[in-house]
């Protein structure tokens, strides 16, 4: 091997070692804390994208710091870079550590150390009958499911492996979780679609109002099923406290699966429909006022529900109708309607959410008639080239329409009547494939990290010294305990009994000592 | 009317809860002016029934443990109201009483309270008394002034069992998270004194910095598997209610972010140059990041956590 390689393996290896050191894993940890704090204080595009023009509107001197990523802070290079490096210093740090514990289990625990009296719980007994009693120890600390190691003259036990194995599993499953998400987000879709009470979703890219997908999701395998909105119900609170709050939402709809077969379901918040492996949530709700307009050839040129936005949380919404195929020209209406308006008052209030006094108020537009070109147009803005404003005099023409009532255009332009309202909701259809791996190694992970803080490792030993076998009996030591150890010399052999804990934090170690001399010499205990 | 009964119930809890403070206060004050304690090495003795009365140095000392039973007593009636104030809001609202700020505040301030009267009780663990109460004092009094609403539904996105799951398990894990901050808070203090060589009346009535700081770790121990439950039956729930297990919410990522200090807690004990005064400022540094997700987020930003008034 050449120099220059010999210096490159060696910087590889430091470098390695490095970053597998719990010090580097602590301050990457440390800075994964610190990167995700502007994430939270800064509105972000993906969950939030009109709250960052809004701040960036607010605070033009700021700008630069999008290029950073600063509001998409957790999908930038940089924060997939920290929390990468990091669980490449896990994996380092699990590996070998794995490898050790697998070796650990296999093997003995390793010997008695030759000198117990600075131990905790030391305790000196003399030995009557050696092997009885070193079998008596083995039976006692093997029934209290330690692991023994037998010598000649010792016996060292250790217990506690699971605080090992906890750990192991807590930090393995961290490395799952990322694997499952990351599968989650390469392969899985969420889309929204809007449907209006009476009408159906069909599960192909075209119906969706927003579709995002991972890298490696391919939108053929979307699955052909139709999910029809029935009946939509909700409650609002009409108590002092929370008025208007929504309390409960409830769509009854009719699932129509790929083979063909139709059934109804149950649509709640916080309990999604499952349909093959997707899952259809409920997000939001809104109105549609059902309209009919007719053209100045008495024709109907539109008729239908015709989705508003809210606008606030007592549901004035928004929206415009379109009348294209209207003649000799064609029409278009741009409306507020307020569920519950407050006719004592002037301007366009609605003081509750629930439709309870439901009014559309209009103003209205005319033109020559457009050739259809097939690109698509926003429906919830009016595109007012080639259209007038309708006028009587000075004042534009608008109406306040309530339900069954009509506004007659001048000079026989048409009319448009508004029959009702219907509800619309928003339908957020998902699928993350890989979420079982993910709740299956998160639930591990807490599982084995209660288990590693809970149980703490304890050895146990007991040493034969003394070197020449003595004729008289106990009565000479009786009583001596190894609290007086450096007192009075004992003569003849003796047990000696001692007890380690390996991680700080646990009482009761001289107990089990104890427990473990009342064992092998019955009675001492007390005396 | 049972809500107006719970409000009362909850306001006499501060006014009992400040009652103990003071008696608390004149507890250790007694203490400071007792001569100093030889520092007594209880190795282990954490958890165990302080079985020895500590000897008797003079009457300010016997006086000092009168009135640290008082404050005691004081605490356990408080508690009483407390909880009283606490189970009354549920039946008012028909359902668990943590549906909003005020709510879960009371309640997770409860499991505190009840914590620190079972280890006062059953471990001797009464030294905790003055800042557990302060704590107490505080956070009722903020509840009761500025985050108090009446009672109301829940909003369709609370309707779950693991509504009840992950708020339960919130609130027992952030109680173990505060009691385990002060246990760090008063294990800085000592070994600072223990540094200068001072350590005076009132702080040799802690036990010694070692118990301190395994009694700290112990809370921890307990309370971060806990959390890291929160979080995952909080995602498991965000599957259910919004169709995506993690959404960045301020509320999420906060939460994240305190978990990743006390992993950094855990680990920081077991690493050399980290073991004892900074693991525990990183205990103080967790338990901040805990109250600033559980308040300010909710004053500072919308998100997906903003729930019935607070």
């Amino acid at each position: 091997m050449t120099a220059v390689a010999r210096e490159l393996v060696s910087w590889g290896r430091f470098f390695w070692s490095t970053l597998t050191s719990m010090r580097t894993a602590l301050i990457l940890l440390f800075i994964l804390g610190v990167a995700a704090i502007p994430g939270s204080l800064l509105p972000q595009r993906p969950t939030n994208p009109s709250g960052v023009s809004t701040w960036l509107a607010s605070n033009p001197g700021w700008a630069w710091i999008d290029r950073l990523g600063a509001f998409d802070v957790f999908g930038t290079a940089w924060f997939a870079a920290i929390y990468l490096l990091l669980f490449v210093s896990l994996i380092g740090c699990i590996l070998p550590r794995t490898a050790q514990f697998a070796k650990a289990l296999r093997a003995q625990p390793s010997p008695a150390p030759g000198r117990l009296g600075r131990l905790e719980g030391f305790t000196t007994v003399p030995a009557t009958d050696v092997a009885a009693q070193l079998d008596a120890a083995e039976a006692h600390l093997r029934g209290r499911r330690y692991r023994v190691r037998r010598d000649e003259s010792a016996i060292s036990a250790e217990r506690g492996y699971l605080r090992e194995a906890g750990n192991l599993v807590f930090h393995i499953c961290l490395v799952t979780t990322l694997i499952g998400l990351a599968w989650g987000s390469l392969f899985s879709f969420k889309g929204t679609a809007i449907v209006v009470e009476g009408q159906a979703f069909s599960n192909t890219i075209s119906q969706y109002d927003e579709f995002g997908s991972g890298a490696a999701f391919n939108t053929s395998w979307l699955s052909p099923f139709t999910v029809r909105l029935d009946d939509f119900r909700v409650r609002f609170e009409t108590g002092p406290t929370q008025t208007g709050a929504a309390r409960e939402f409830d769509a009854s709809v009719t699932v129509t699966t790929p083979d063909g077969s139709s059934r109804p379901a149950r649509l709640e918040v916080n309990a999604p429909l499952q349909i093959g492996g997707d899952s259809v949530h409920l997000l939001g709700h809104g109105y549609a006022p059902v309209v009919t307009v007719r053209d100045g050839q008495g024709n109907v040129a539109f008729s239908g529900p015709v989705v508003f936005v809210p606008l606030d949380a007592n549901f004035r919404s928004d929206g415009v109708i379109k009348a294209p195929d209207a003649r000799p020209e064609r029409l278009a209406f741009e409306g507020v309607f307020l569920p519950t308006a407050d006719t004592s008052r002037i301007g366009m209030v609605s003081i509750f959410p629930d439709a309870l006094n439901p009014r559309l108020l209009v103003n209205a537009w005319a033109g020559a008639p457009k050739q259809e070109t097939g690109i698509p147009e926003n429906v919830y803005s009016l595109d007012k080239t080639g259209l007038t404003q309708l006028m009587n005099g000075d004042q534009p023409v608008t109406e306040d329409l309530a339900v069954g009532s009509s506004l007659v255009l001048p000079d026989g332009k048409g009319s448009i009547t508004l029959d009702g309202w219907k509800r619309w909701t928003k339908l957020q259809i998902s699928d993350t494939p890989g979420g079982w791996l993910v709740l299956v190694s998160v639930m591990l992970a807490v599982l084995g990290m209660a288990v590693s803080l809970s149980v703490r490792p304890r050895r146990l030993f007991v040493r034969l010294v003394g070197v020449v076998p003595s004729d008289d009996d106990a009565d000479g030591t009786d009583g001596e305990r190894g609290d007086t150890v450096g007192g009075e010399p004992v003569s003849g052999q003796r047990l000696e009994f001692a007890g380690l804990d390996r991680v700080e934090g646990r009482g009761g170690l001289a107990d089990e000592v104890a427990a473990l001399v009342a064992a092998v010499a019955p009675g001492r205990e007390d005396t | 009317m049972i809500a107006y009964y719970s409000s009362l119930a909850m306001v006499t809890s501060v006014v009992l809860y400040l009652l103990a403070v003071a008696i608390f206060g004149a507890e250790w004050a007694a203490a400071r002016s007792a001569r100093p304690v030889r520092e007594l090495v209880a190795v282990g003795s954490g958890f165990e029934p302080s079985a020895e009365p500590e000897p008797v140095e003079s009457a300010r000392a016997s006086r000092s443990e009168m009135l640290g039973r008082a404050a005691l007593g004081v605490t356990v009636i408080a508690l009483g109201t407390h909880l009283a104030g606490v189970v009354l809001r549920g039946i008012a609202a028909g359902r668990a009483p943590w549906g909003n700020m005020y709510e879960f505040i009371t309640t997770s301030l409860a499991f505190v309270a009840i914590a620190f009267v079972v280890l006062a009780m059953r471990f001797g663990m009464r030294w905790l008394g003055l800042p557990v109460t302060l704590l107490l004092v505080i956070g009722q009094g903020l509840a009761v002034t500025v985050f108090y609403v009446d009672v109301s539904e829940l909003m369709p996105a609370l309707h779950s069992v693991w509504f009840v799951i992950h708020i339960i398990a919130a609130a027992i894990a952030g109680a173990a998270f505060n009691v385990g901050a002060i246990a760090a808070g008063l294990y800085l203090v000592k070994s600072r004194a223990v540094e200068r060589g001072r350590v005076s009346g009132s702080l040799s009535r802690l036990p010694d910095v070692d118990t301190l700081d395994r009694i700290s770790f112990r809370f921890h121990a307990f309370a971060f598997p806990l959390w890291t439950f929160t979080i995952a039956a909080g995602a498991i729930w965000a599957q259910y209610a919004w169709g995506s297990f993690w959404n960045w919410d301020p509320k999420e990522t906060w939460s994240l972010v305190t978990w990743i200090i006390y992993a950094a807690y855990l680990h920081a004990r077991t690493t050399v140059g980290w073991k004892g005064q900074r693991a525990a400022w990183l205990a103080l540094v967790g338990v901040f990041s805990f109250w600033f997700n559980f308040v300010g987020i909710n004053l500072l930003t919308t998100g997906l956590h903003a729930y019935g008034g607070l």
